[in-house]
């Protein structure tokens, strides 16, 4: 039932997508990246650039104001934290709700317009909810602090099962701690199911015609179809995947900030799907691997810690290297993830994946070329 | 009154860089077509070419302090002053204004450059790959300085002669009890002064006729057998330039960071959107009115009324007038109106 209408192939990628989903821990060994909290960041991220690329990927609409969803379920799964029960499932569930409910909203106005003007009016909506966050409303963001969890939160179901005891509770599922492992597992399997989603909204009908107006919106409006539903419901659908991401950083560490909805923060969503490729299944989650994977190793290395690593080097050399490779580490980091970001956009537009299927595609060639010359030598002789 | 001149006053001050930077991003969109992201790096390279200035100017020399008699202590004394005495601290103090004549080949080149380098390959594709590349660009150049210059803000004061304020409700015959920092004044006048330049330039020369009839119908111009494309190379410097003086200017009343030019990016591009792509009166006219908009909204009896209003006035201008007017306040008609 649930793979009806898939075909071989898509069967074959969500199974292979699944496995490595889960064997993560182990595939991420080998680079030293097998700590939980950096797998979190995997699977958070990779269903945030997921949800993204649904809008981005199959639409063509730009958004630079995704972040603010990111945020807005943050703090809606926070306070499920504080007032309800610290159990993940309600506050996952309201987090993505809230944010879906958010970007029905900003989504109604700014499809509106197209092209430069939706990145426009989606950026200011999120800035315009940034600086709300911080000033107004915080009675519901506690501002510049961010919102956290306090000894006195209501909890109301939690108070009638278990006395209060000293100290902060964590997140749990069903009395299973949300932190290390298990957050990762719970993470990954919401991975799974977001990515089963966006395959089979990819091979719908409904995906069909996302492409088509990211192709020619306005042929679409000739041939009488009214996108605007089409693309609203992206837009929702999109938000929704950036709300459960949200909520899912709150799980694993509840709190919320604003400047998880800063435009920067919108800004790096774009740079992993571009990254792994926009409009691909498997790119964005590559992307977001990535950018996460480098950020946190990169950033903490610095100039001694790169002299020891390079250390079998002659003098000379390792100096030498210090001072080429310095700037982009550490600190730095993001200076070398803009001048890939800038490489990648300027010569390979369609992201890494597309840089794999033309490294395939000639692998393949090849192979035929070879083929073809055999041929031709048989037909000589 | 008063707090109605002062907000004025405020208004016109924050519209007046406002209006810079967004009468570049909209002169490159209106000759290149390009979708400036890496605009607001401009601003902040000229910023930083007043900090790389006075950086240069006080490079100093460790000199015994004779004042200090139990221990060997030192102090720096910057080469300028140990030459040339008094005229080389009054050079100091004017690090300022004196960038201003580094800083306008400096962007020129850098604007050249970049053009050259990389926008051209870009006016044949998509908007979205526009954003995209100068958007990589402006992170790129921001973490450049912030390599270079570290990430504190650096203070840049303004030279000492105009560092009070002015008795500007005096003029008005408001009495004593409205002043205003010199400096901000002087801004004002400068914004004013480049911003007429730069349509003096367009309207009344030759150069700047062949460029609007290039941005009216590029096609045609060509036919005419006129490099079009090398006149929009360097109207592209030009832009770089009129944002890099803002970004000069604005130094003593916002010490630089790196992240200087992503703040006002943003805003720009709003102004820019509400005056109308490609419209360079537009774009002057709601830097203005966004400017005297947003600082009338801080004031107090007006949060008092709509919390908030302060933080998000800007941003929901440009809402509305997206949603019931397009092209923006002076745009013309069928521009980027879909």
């Amino acid at each position: 039932m649930m793979f009806a209408g898939l075909s071989r192939n898509d069967k074959l990628l969500f199974a292979g997508f699944t496995i490595a989903a889960l064997a993560m821990p182990l595939l991420a060994w080998p680079v030293g990246a097998n700590y939980p909290d950096l797998l979190q960041k995997f699977a958070i991220y990779g269903i945030f650039a997921i949800g993204f690329n649904i809008l981005f990927g199959l639409t063509g609409y730009l958004s630079f104001g995704h972040a603010a969803f990111l945020g807005v379920g943050s703090y809606a799964a926070v306070w499920m934290f504080k007032g309800v029960t610290m159990n993940v499932i309600p506050a996952v569930i309201f987090g993505v709700l809230v944010s879906g409910m958010f970007a029905a909203l900003i989504g109604f106005i700014s499809l509106r317009r197209s092209g430069i003007y939706f990145s426009i009016l989606t950026l200011a909506f999120a800035q315009m909810s940034y600086n709300l966050a911080y000033s107004v409303l915080t009675p519901i963001t506690n501002g510049e602090t961010g919102l956290q969890l306090s000894q006195d939160d209501a909890r109301v179901i939690d108070r009638m099962f278990t006395e209060q005891t000293a100290g902060l509770p964590s997140t749990n599922l069903f009395g299973l701690e949300m932190s290390g492992y298990p957050g990762f597992y719970f993470c990954c399997v919401l991975l799974i199911i977001a990515f089963f989603i966006a395959l089979r909204i990819q091979r719908s009908p409904f995906g069909m015609m996302l492409r088509a107006i990211k192709t020619n919106q306005v042929r679409m409006n000739y041939t009488g179809f009214n996108t605007r539903p089409y693309a609203l419901t992206a837009f929702i659908i999109s938000g929704m995947y950036a709300g459960l991401a949200g909520s899912l950083l709150a799980v694993t560490d509840p709190l919320a900030g604003a400047e998880r909805m800063q435009w920067t923060a919108s800004g790096e969503v774009v740079l992993m799907t571009i990254l792994g490729g926009a409009g691909t299944l498997i790119g964005p989650i590559l992307g977001a691997g990535l950018i996460k994977y480098f950020e946190n190793i990169f950033s903490s290395y610095n100039d001694g810690l790169l002299a020891e690593s390079f250390s079998f080097l002659p003098d000379f050399l390792n100096d030498a290297l210090v001072f080429v490779i310095g700037p982009f580490v550490g600190e730095g980091w993001s200076l070398l993830l803009g001048i890939v970001f800038m490489a990648i956009v300027i010569f390979l537009p369609g992201g890494l994946m597309e840089g794999l299927a033309r490294i395939h595609g000639w692998y393949r060639r090849r192979g035929q070329g070879d083929a073809g010359r055999k041929v031709a030598k048989q037909a000589a002789e | 009154m008063d707090v109605i001149l002062l907000q004025l006053l405020n208004g016109l001050d924050k519209g007046g860089a406002y209006a810079l930077i967004a009468l570049g991003l909209t002169i490159i969109f209106g000759t290149l077509g390009v979708v400036n992201f890496a605009h607001g790096a401009l601003f902040m390279l000229g910023a930083f070419c007043a900090v790389s200035v006075q950086a240069l100017l006080t490079i100093s020399k460790k000199v015994k302090d004779e004042s200090i008699k139990f221990f060997d202590a030192y102090k720096e004394i910057p080469y300028l002053e140990a030459w040339w005495g008094d005229t080389g601290a009054m050079i100091i103090d004017y690090a300022v204004p004196i960038s201003i004549l580094v800083a306008i080949p400096l962007m020129l080149l850098i604007g050249l450059g970049m053009e050259r380098g990389l926008i051209r390959y870009f006016y044949k594709r998509p908007h979205a790959e526009q954003i995209l590349v100068t958007f990589g660009l402006a992170i790129v150049v921001q973490e450049l300085i912030k390599a270079q210059f570290g990430a504190n803000p650096i203070p840049t004061p303004a030279p000492e002669v105009i560092a009070g304020s002015a008795n500007v409700g005096l003029w008005v015959g408001l009495g004593e009890s409205v002043v205003y920092p010199w400096w901000r004044l002087i801004y004002l006048a400068f914004a004013g002064v480049v911003i007429a330049s730069a349509f003096a330039f367009l309207n009344l020369t030759t150069y700047g006729m062949v460029v609007r009839a290039g941005m009216a119908d590029r096609e045609t111009v060509g036919l005419l057998g006129i490099n079009i494309q090398r006149r929009f190379t360097i109207v592209f410097g030009m832009a770089a330039v009129i944002a890099g003086l803002a970004g000069v200017m604005y130094t003593p009343i916002l010490p630089p960071d790196y992240h200087m030019g992503m703040d006002f990016l943003v805003l720009s591009f709003v102004v820019v959107v509400v005056g109308g792509m490609g419209s360079l009166g537009g774009a002057v006219l709601a830097g203005f009115v966004l400017g005297i908009l947003q600082s009338f909204a801080s004031m107090n009896e007006v949060k008092s009324i709509l919390p908030g209003i302060d933080q998000i006035i800007i941003y929901l201008i440009a809402v509305v007038i997206l949603l019931v007017r397009p092209r923006g306040l002076l745009g013309r008609k069928g521009v980027m109106e879909s």
